[in-house]
């Protein structure tokens, strides 16, 4: 077991443990702050996959951007006065049963595909050519995500302000 | 104990994807919803990214992460706007008590 493995392990626990307390704990903010960790967790094991671009990009926009967003929400849509920061559950055990069906399969068919993997090319962390494709091959999709940003952003004033 | 592979990967996405689900079906609080949708677009990255390294894919699965995480800004923007129009409207977010189209 070398270094590589036990530090995947560390950030698979981190993971799966955080984001078992997120959909599990009655406080929202908790389960917030437990969004934090999964996040943290995510990118981590996007660094082990070589990935470092998008793992600093999930640490500014996730961790930066969306949970504070979610943040600002529930503090908006909750009456502070009363701390009624506490969320209701409704069927847990037929959802826990339907759910873990659903994870058994998926689980089972990931076991039992033999994937083709190619082990040998590892592809080396390298942000300039994730600029070059973006400029390049998927101009299109990068123009149009820009464009779409600016509508959703500029929407979510105009409907939040109404 | 086996080596680090794809499957290990493939299996934290799964995990990840089934608790999503589940925080979505079972909470009542619509900024839970969103989060549980979060932790569903963050399973398909790490699907993306693991492919792309074990699948010989180049760099072309960490564009398609990244491009994920661009419309998971825009979607956490918009949704919480809604759930601030709907706060402002029923002064609830418990998305079953949402129930009419109209006063």
């Amino acid at each position: 077991m070398n270094i590589y493995d036990i530090i995947f392990y560390l950030f698979a626990a981190v993971t799966v443990i955080s984001a078992f307390f997120v959909v599990t704990t009655r406080n929202i903010v908790h389960s917030a702050f437990f969004l934090l960790f999964t996040f943290f967790g995510v990118a981590g094991i996007y660094v082990l996959l070589g990935a470092d671009f998008v793992a600093i990009v999930q640490l500014i926009v996730y961790v930066g951007g969306i949970l504070i967003l979610l943040i600002f929400g529930v503090m908006l849509t909750n009456k502070i006065t009363n701390v009624q920061i506490k969320t209701g559950t409704m069927q847990m055990l037929p959802a826990a049963i339907g759910v873990g069906l659903f994870a058994g399969f998926l689980l089972s068919t990931v076991v039992s595909t033999d994937w083709k993997t190619i082990s040998r090319h590892v592809p080396l962390p390298d942000a300039g050519t994730i600029g070059t494709l973006l400029l390049q091959q998927y101009v299109i999709v990068f123009e149009l995500l820009g464009i779409i940003l600016l509508i959703a952003l500029l929407g979510a004033a105009s409907i939040a302000r109404r | 104990m086996e080596n680090i592979g794809l499957n290990h990967f493939l299996i934290i996405s799964v995990l990840l994807f089934s608790m999503g689900i589940f925080g979505i079906i079972t909470r009542r609080n619509a900024v839970m919803v969103l989060m549980g949708v979060e932790l569903i677009l963050n399973a398909a990255n790490i699907n993306f990214i693991a492919f792309s390294k074990y699948g010989n894919f180049g760099y072309n699965g960490q564009v398609m992460a990244l491009f994920i995480i661009i419309l998971a800004a825009a979607e956490a923007a918009i949704a919480l706007a809604i759930v601030l129009n709907i706060y402002k409207t029923f002064s609830t977010v418990n998305v079953d008590e949402i129930d009419r189209l109209k006063d």
